[in-house]
């Protein structure tokens, strides 16, 4: 399944956040990182792929279907979104917030596949130990890595994650990456995460997509995109791209004098 | 340190969980069943279990007498008891979903108060709002100012900007207002009067009949089936808006379908009985501790716990004095309320420790 993207425009009530985004053909299987400092519209982007905001131009395509004007409860069964905000108060545990999120589009009835998609998902994420527990009781990363399970246990052609690895510690952060890329390897959707640290974008995603005041400014290979000037321009930093001896890709970014 | 679970043992322990609120479930309804029976039992007039419940089998078994008695008067105060306090509770854990507040039910939220003062119009000015109700004219009354409290909540969550916690303050500033016009109707009226708006507000299953809990009972065989097609929608919802949103519900649609239904539950309930606050909290409060928020067990053990706590509470209305049957409002929160509190003091404790 590809993702294309022509002429997007979207906004809230008289304000245009997203002008004239597009993005040529995503593969299956790729792992995109859209990347862009605070306010430059990444959100905005996904819940306009996602279909919570309409489109105000352009067209979303899914392969040659035009989803842009699709309904709802169709998108959200092949755009999975996980939004930024989690944590709450529900008195439900890991496995029911994972088995809901399955149940929005896959009939009223629990069947025995259902669990056993909730439990693969949740031993694939390294979640099983939390099956039990209250949702309510996690902890930031915790609920985190449950967004992320609720996202994937859908198994959507296009995956959406805003920021999900905000909340996590450094190991997590590298094990909720490798679940994801483990993820796109076996069921191959187009996986498009918002990331702030450069870092973490580089070593997993294998295409870089820098957004700023609602444009995309650049769109290419992590190693062309975090050599560009305009990353520290629109960061407001300075940085320099550096091999690390064991030849990876290093942001070294300091504030301009 | 993480523990190793199999997807085996976790989906043994999800079956294993459902089965155990399954029985939770079996047993209130259990339990319901027996307070109802004792509470047609029990009345003014002392007569053998046994006795009772051949007449119910068979009216005519033992005279007229006892036909009017368990027929015509006992078990429509049963079942009116039943039904309100599933309509109740029912409201109760909807509001508190769709709003995302537990302290959302219809007495919290206004409704009683103003279902109050539309009966106190009607037994104060005999003003009705809808023409030619006759004999119905204070229910009428009442069901309409619920219903327009319940519509100006679900105004009021339209409008930007309106949190979870200002939908209380609203349903206190609506409580305040319909309680000052409530006052002036009191100051208007007669001695004969006064005592009849005090005696609705105090809550009563004495006005029970056949008809109304026919048409409750139609109105809850609506709401069941429309609130259990939503479950997993509305299951989600718990998990936050955004959450919810994010997994394709269209939480505004959603939130306008449950409030209109949960309105007729609510108008329906406060207009038969007059004030009984206190159900539509315990209800759900008591069925989340019991089974969660998996809201396919979480609504039906709702209104089974309300149903429950006001067969009780009938049952008990009659039991204290004999000969007297109290008023049931009172009833709900002189004895109800300790034994909230010390419900939620002991699953805190539970929690903590």
């Amino acid at each position: 399944m590809t993702l294309t993207i022509e002429h997007l425009a979207a906004g809230y009530g008289n304000r245009t956040v997203l002008s004239d985004i597009s993005v040529p053909e995503i593969e299956d299987g790729a792992f995109v990182g859209l990347i862009g400092p605070n306010a430059s519209g990444k959100s905005t982007l996904f819940k306009t792929l996602a279909g919570l905001i309409p489109a105000r131009a352009g067209t979303i395509r899914l392969n040659d279907d035009d989803v842009t004007h699709m309904r709802r409860r169709d998108r959200s069964q092949r755009f999975g979104y996980m939004p930024q905000a989690f944590g709450c108060n529900a008195l439900l545990t890991v496995f029911e917030s994972v088995l809901l999120a399955l149940k929005q589009t896959s009939g009223w009835r629990v069947e025995a596949e259902n669990l056993d998609q909730v439990s693969d998902i949740l031993a694939a994420l390294g979640l099983s130990h939390l099956s039990n527990r209250g949702i309510a009781d996690l902890s930031g990363g915790q609920a985190q890595m449950v967004a992320v399970a609720q996202t994937l246990v859908r198994a959507p052609d296009v995956i959406l994650l805003d920021e999900p690895t905000s909340a996590l510690d450094l190991h997590h952060q590298l094990s909720i990456m490798t679940s994801i890329k483990t993820e796109v390897r076996r069921h191959r959707p187009v996986v498009i995460a918002a990331l702030h640290d450069l870092n973490l974008a580089a070593k997993f995603c294998d295409r870089l997509i820098l957004l700023r005041d609602g444009k995309i400014l650049a769109d290419g290979t992590p190693e062309t995109i975090l050599a560009l000037s305009e990353i520290g321009e629109t960061y407001k930093v300075e940085t320099d791209l550096e091999r690390t001896t064991r030849g990876a890709l290093y942001v070294d970014a300091r504030l301009s004098a | 340190m993480s523990i190793n679970v199999s997807p085996a043992e976790m989906r043994q322990a999800y079956a294993s969980q459902v089965m155990r609120r399954y029985v939770m479930i079996a047993c209130v309804a259990g339990l319901l069943l027996l307070s109802f029976v004792l509470d047609v039992a029990t009345g003014p007039g002392h007569y053998p279990l046994s006795t009772v419940l051949e007449v119910f089998a068979d009216p005519m078994s033992h005279g007229v007498r006892l036909k009017v008695i368990v027929w015509d008067y006992r078990l429509p105060v049963a079942v009116t008891a039943v039904l309100v306090g599933a309509l109740l509770a029912v409201a109760g854990a909807q509001m508190q979903t769709i709003l995302n507040n537990p302290l959302a039910e219809p007495f919290t939220l206004g409704v009683s108060a103003a279902a109050s003062f539309g009966a106190s119009l009607a037994i104060v000015l005999g003003f009705s709002i809808v023409p030619a109700v006759g004999g119905l004219l204070v229910t009428t009354n009442a069901f309409f100012f619920a219903l327009l409290t319940c519509g100006f909540i679900l105004f009021a969550t339209r409008l930007k900007g309106v949190g979870s916690e200002t939908m209380i303050l609203f349903g206190i500033a609506i409580f305040f207002t319909f309680s000052a016009l409530l006052a002036l109707m009191q100051y208007m009226a007669s001695e004969d009067q006064i005592a009849r708006i005090v005696f609705w507000m105090m809550g009563s299953l004495s006005r029970a009949s056949w008809e109304k809990i026919s048409l409750g009972t139609l109105l809850l065989g609506v709401a069941i089936p429309f609130s259990l097609l939503r479950t997993w929608p509305m299951t989600a919802l718990r998990m936050g808006e955004a959450t919810a949103e994010s997994l394709g519900v269209d939480v505004a649609r959603l939130r306008v379908e449950m409030l209109i239904c949960i309105s007729l539950l609510a108008a329906t309930a406060v207009s038969f009985v007059g004030t009984v606050g206190f159900i539509g909290l315990v209800g759900p409060h008591i069925a989340r501790l019991l089974v969660g928020e998996d809201q396919r067990f979480f609504v039906p053990l709702s209104a089974l716990v309300g149903a429950l706590v006001l067969s009780l509470t009938s049952l008990i209305s009659k039991s204290i004095t004999p000969g007297i049957i109290y008023p049931i409002g009172i009833i709900t929160s002189l004895i109800g309320v300790p034994v909230f509190i010390s419900i939620i003091l002991s699953s805190r404790r539970e929690k903590l420790s």
